[in-house]
């Protein structure tokens, strides 16, 4: 069952295209990477996504169409958008009665254990918690939520590195159980390549690249070359190539492995370096792109 | 295939459930209005605070008062209504006039405040509509701060009412005759009349611009709501030498004009004297026109919530 599909979604504001017909289909049992360098055009989709602003092209999200039917839509999609929007004014307390009263999927005792396990008192004011906290609370409040898509919008940003990491583990174990959909958008994009399921590049508006992991692990390979294996190496046409240490590393889409071990070390590349490759690339020519 | 069905059935079973636990355990409306309550607590401390300072000021000038009402007794009963309800008349006048501001300020910020602290991002993620939202900010100068005033008043003329019956015989002035003079009941109720149709349904036009302002500026709602009075006023100066639009504005906003009553030698109009006219309220043109100018900016305020960015 298709969680998200979208076709020719486009959005402007005046002159500047900040979404330029993008195709999209997100599966149900997904957790989606988005990742794309600033003023991508990733928060203005999301934000198309959660019904937050209008658009053009068709979009269904859960089969509903969100600028139209955000209030529905809401019930079965939970978003954490940009770190420490929740209002400062506001008691523990207050705000797990607030969701008891106004949300029909929410579980106040899920939440309360989510809190348990964290040093936020029931009585604090949000505006007493240190930034690391919010976003727990946030989280806890976010997760106790019985939704089909969950929605994350940087949500560790500005969090060091104990919060990040805690962050995706409590998410991948307590909340993502197969039939939830998940979209984040990170640009620590180390720390969630092992939590992802699917990956999509976003540049200037538009799709650069979009595979689930097990693609991205089959098709790309990073090795790094012996010198005297440079010239045959760039023989097989590396789609972006990097110095570290004095040694050349070479990094290459839909070549046999069995040819690159010859070569060097054959590995998986992180996320982060086939984004810069991509991104380099796609600034010269669509070299790379994919659909 | 089968399994398919399955999980169809069984998800129409789980929205069904869903749907049965919106209709019996969801409830938007009120839980929006309690929000309001939470944020903006400076609604009742300052409604308090307000009846505070102006109960140590009965306390000190109880004397004055006392030696006044000794003399008039004997020699002007006319005029008696007048003093012994003054200092109760001035307290309802001193919470009203705290009523104006409070709602002044609570609407320029209703849609403002969230889009500032970018918290708005947190209620659009939940399933309540934008209609929800506002019609709980609205509420507030229509429901919540009116009845608020009312029952701050009551409870303030309470207390002055218990130390008046101390002190009233103590210093010679006959407390049945006051008492009865007084007529508290009568003059709450036309308080609450007052209240009501003078300072919340009469200037609520003026209470929708401010809430559709501050959904719409990026800074300082209050300065561009009073913008196009302060422009519409001057050209009507400059062009007809008048001043309708600026004085209309005035006047709904303290309840100036509203023909709730008619006074006849009394300065409040909560007095035994005073004649209510609620037909003629209800009869007036510029009531409705008002209450369609009020629905037009309340649907227009709707929109700006869906439409507008955080800030």
């Amino acid at each position: 069952m298709s969680v998200i599909e979208a076709r020719g979604l486009r959005k402007a504001f005046g002159t500047t295209v900040a979404v330029d017909g993008i195709d999209l289909r997100v599966d149900e049992g997904h957790i989606l990477g988005l990742i794309g360098p600033n003023g991508a055009g990733k928060t203005t989709a999301l934000n198309a996504i959660l019904g937050l602003t209008p658009y053009q092209g068709e979009l269904k999200v859960l089969g509903r169409a969100p600028w139209q039917e955000r209030e529905q839509l809401m019930r079965d999609v939970c978003f954490i958008a940009d770190v420490a929007v929740l209002p400062r004014w506001m008691r523990v307390s207050q705000g797990l009665e607030y969701m008891v009263g106004v949300h029909p999927r929410f579980d106040r005792g899920k939440a309360e254990g989510f809190l348990a396990k964290t040093s936020i008192a029931h009585y604090s004011k949000v505006r007493e918690l240190s930034k690391g906290m919010v976003v727990q609370l946030h989280l806890a409040l976010v997760m106790a939520i019985d939704a089909k898509l969950l929605v994350l919008d940087e949500p560790t940003l500005g969090l060091d590195i104990l919060f990040r990491k805690q962050f995706y583990d409590s998410l991948l174990n307590d909340y993502f159980d197969g039939s939830r959909t998940i979209i984040v958008t990170t640009h620590q994009v180390e720390e969630v390549q092992h939590v992802l399921t699917d990956l999509m590049f976003i540049n200037h508006g538009r799709i650069v690249l979009k595979c689930s992991m097990e693609e991205f692990e089959a098709r790309y390979a990073e090795v790094m070359v012996k010198p005297e294996q440079l010239a045959a190496a760039r023989a097989l046409k590396p789609i972006y190539e990097r110095q570290v240490f004095g040694r050349s590393i070479l990094l290459f889409d839909q070549v046999d492995r069995q040819n690159l071990s010859a070569l060097g070390e054959v590995r998986t590349p992180g996320i982060a370096d086939l984004f810069v490759a991509v991104m380099s690339n796609h600034a010269g020519s669509a070299q790379g792109a994919a659909r | 295939m089968n399994t398919e069905s399955n999980v169809l059935r069984e998800s129409a079973l789980d929205s069904d459930r869903v749907a049965a636990a919106i209709a019996v355990q969801t409830h938007p409306f009120y839980w929006s209005v309690r929000r309001e309550l939470w944020e903006n607590r400076w609604i009742y401390v300052g409604q308090l605070a307000v009846a505070g300072v102006f109960l140590v000021g009965f306390l000190f000038n109880m004397t004055r008062w006392l030696d006044k009402l000794r003399s008039l007794s004997a020699t002007d009963p006319a005029r008696y209504w007048d003093t012994a309800s003054l200092p109760y008349n001035i307290g309802a006048g001193a919470l009203m006039a705290t009523l104006i501001l409070m709602s002044i300020f609570y609407c320029s910020d209703a849609l403002y405040g969230e889009r500032r602290d970018r918290s708005i991002l947190f209620w659009k993620s939940l399933p309540v509509s934008d209609t929800t939202t506002v019609l709980a900010k609205a509420s507030v100068p229509l429901v919540i701060l009116p009845l608020l005033t009312f029952a701050v008043t009551v409870a303030t003329h309470l207390i002055m009412l218990l130390v008046s019956s101390i002190v009233l015989p103590a210093s010679g002035v006959s407390l049945a005759s006051w008492w009865k003079e007084l007529a508290i009941f009568p003059m709450w109720g036309m308080l609450l009349y007052h209240i009501l149709l003078a300072h919340v349904l009469w200037p609520f036009p003026v209470y929708c611009w401010l809430i559709l302002v501050s959904g719409w500026a990026r800074r300082a709602p209050l300065l561009w709501a009073a913008l196009p009075v302060v422009v519409i006023g001057g050209l009507e100066r400059l062009i007809l030498g008048t001043a309708h639009f600026a004085a209309m504005v005035g006047t709904r906003l303290v309840g100036g004009n509203a023909p709730t009553d008619i006074t006849t030698g009394e300065m409040f109009p909560t007095g035994p004297m005073t004649h209510l006219t609620p037909l003629r309220y209800l009869g007036s043109p510029s009531l409705w026109i008002g209450f369609v100018v009020a629905a037009v900016f309340f649907v227009l305020a709707v929109r700006m919530r869906r439409y507008r960015d955080p800030v």
